[in-house]
């Protein structure tokens, strides 16, 4: 079962892509893409047990990092880059998001939103960071430096001047709707362009 | 040839040899004629000839990838990737080990004779590099009539010239494998080397490298070189482990020169046990080869346009303890393939033996080789 946000991904991009997905993992959505007609795949993944998984697997996957690596692919080498759950850990997200768009034609971006209500509620009446199932991490041990939401990616996408090709939420790994996303949507899947 | 390999073909089998007319062309300008060539072949080849895959050795390796070496009586160099039911195997694969050419198992090289004076090479064996010895490998697949590689596969200086084949013969590589290398030798490489050789030539029996007439060789000198070298090949926490500052069948320091430590005692027998197997006129010269290598420096000081001609797919494994080649040399290499646009794949594992973790057991280094080698497959 592909992940729901790695499934939106993988039902819009379409046969014959050039594809770079960046924080790949194991490859669950190279793996899910790889029998798909002309697609040339390929990872980035910092963890180096889910990169020999990757390989193993058969899927030309590199260790790297999104933060310092992305500058070595030349521009407009791929049509897709894909970070699924991976902005929120990157030192700079909006530097990486903009190497995403010079070097492919567009980007799918997806990301926990943290103004989600259950957030919301947790944080107003716990008083604590709010430990929730996207978001399973302490605040001392999370990868997810920077935590961001809806609003936040698309203030961000405005004053870069991007252009939003396409966007899904999701609520319990099902679609929901767009209206008040930022309050109701677990999770986002934004398709941008430059 | 018939389409199907037939495996009583003489040219195929266990310590095969043969000579070649050639000429071969060396990168000094000089060329070779005849050049000799000792090699090994396992499994058979199929009928379209798509599963060949070169096994490249490294410095002091020989042909004997899988099978009992002559001298030492031990066996296959690399049997943990290389055997039947391993990432590459006789039931699937064509497996072909050629010794390098410049060493000194059987392919011409300074200790082989020189036809034309019928005398032994020694110094005036012309001077190798690594791009000489992969066109050599090309000249014997030639000969047994193989015209493309699923893969080729090496370590250290085997991934060097696993590095070097799809640059030189971009329509003759499917895959490779480059693991524990780099694509330059660095001051440091050098460095080290040019004490191993030092010791050597400094070694009275020496003799500008004269020493085969009497069989005297310089074996205190390369003992000296391969003990350096040694060190190179290990991490300081492994040493550590292996020894420490344990004492070598004693109780308390002598207050001499012998070899209190039991570190003192490993490396004089890997120095003794060395010179018994290896030409020291070949160490120089294959050290000088890799000394030598830098495979940007031949396309413009940029190592990407090495890859750009050719489609294979690229597998870079290095090793978190090895400081002879760290992981920094293999991230350059994967920024190039990305930055040539192809397939590549790498991974640093974590292994405890240094550089020599790619000829011990670190079992993800074969389920990985393994996995890349199956997705060229189909």
């Amino acid at each position: 079962m592909l992940r729901p946000d790695l499934a939106v991904i993988a039902d819009h991009v379409s046969d014959g892509s050039r594809i770079l997905d960046v924080g790949c993992g194991e490859g669950a959505l190279l793996a899910a893409l790889k029998n798909r007609p002309g697609m040339d795949l390929r990872g980035l993944e910092l963890d180096a047990a889910n990169v020999s998984t990757a390989v193993a697997r058969g899927l030309s996957v590199v260790q790297g990092d999104a933060d310092t690596d992305l500058g070595y692919y030349p521009d407009k080498s791929f049509d897709y880059a894909i970070l699924s759950q991976t902005l929120q850990t990157t030192r700079r997200p909006d530097h990486v998001v903009g190497e995403l768009l010079r070097i492919a034609r567009q980007a799918f971006v997806s990301f926990p939103n943290f103004a989600h209500w259950r957030v919301r509620l947790s944080l107003t009446l716990g008083g604590r960071m709010p430990v929730t199932r996207l978001l399973p991490e302490r605040w001392y041990d999370t990868p997810n430096i920077h935590h961001l939401t809806i609003d936040d990616f698309r203030a961000l996408v405005k004053e870069r001047g991007w252009t939003i090709d396409g966007q899904w939420f999701l609520n319990r790994g099902h679609a929901t709707r767009h209206a008040n996303a930022n309050l109701f949507a677990e999770h986002a899947v934004f398709l941008l362009k430059r | 040839m018939d389409a199907h390999a037939d495996i009583d073909d003489p040219r195929f089998g266990l310590d095969r040899r043969v000579r070649l007319q050639g000429p071969l062309r060396l990168d000094s300008g000089v060329s070779l004629t005849p050049v000799d060539f000792a090699y090994e072949t396992y499994g058979a080849l199929n009928a379209d000839r798509s599963n060949a895959v070169l096994i490249c050795h490294a410095l002091t390796g020989d042909q004997y990838v899988a099978s009992t070496h002559p001298i030492t009586g031990k066996s296959g160099w690399w049997m943990r990737l290389v055997g039947e039911g391993k990432p590459v195997d006789p039931a699937r694969h064509f497996i072909i080990c050629v010794n390098v050419l410049g060493s000194c198992m059987g392919s011409s090289g300074p200790a082989s004779i020189d036809a034309a004076t019928r005398e032994r090479w020694g110094m005036r064996f012309p001077v190798i590099t690594i791009g000489d010895m992969v066109r050599a490998q090309a000249m014997l697949l030639d000969h047994l009539g193989i015209e493309r590689l699923s893969a080729v596969i090496g370590g250290s200086m085997g991934g060097m010239q696993a590095l070097t084949w799809p640059s030189l013969f971009p329509d003759r590589i499917g895959a490779a494998v480059v693991i524990a290398a780099t694509a330059r030798h660095s001051a440091q490489n050098i460095a080290f080397h040019e004490v191993g050789r030092q010791a050597i030539m400094a070694d009275p029996r020496w003799r500008g490298g004269g020493y085969y007439m009497d069989n005297d060789s310089p074996s205190a000198g390369l003992a000296v070189a391969r003990m350096a070298a040694h060190i190179t090949y290990l991490s300081e926490a492994g040493l550590t482990e292996k020894f420490g500052r344990r004492l070598q069948g004693r109780d308390t320091k002598t207050f001499g020169f012998d070899a209190d430590f039991q570190v003192e005692s490993y490396l004089r027998h890997q120095g003794i046990s060395f010179v018994e197997r290896f030409d020291a006129n070949s160490y120089l010269y294959i050290t000088r080869a890799m000394d030598y290598f830098d495979l940007a420096e031949d396309h413009g000081g940029v190592l990407a346009h090495a890859f750009e001609a050719c489609r294979a797919r690229f597998c870079i494994i290095s090793f978190d303890t090895d400081w002879l080649y760290p992981t920094v040399e293999s991230r350059h290499i994967v920024h190039a393939l990305n930055a040539a646009g192809k397939q590549a794949s790498f991974v640093e594992l974590s292994a405890p033996f240094g550089h020599d973790s790619f000829l011990l057991d670190v079992p993800e280094m074969n389920r990985i080789v393994d996995g890349f080698l199956k997705a060229g497959e189909g």
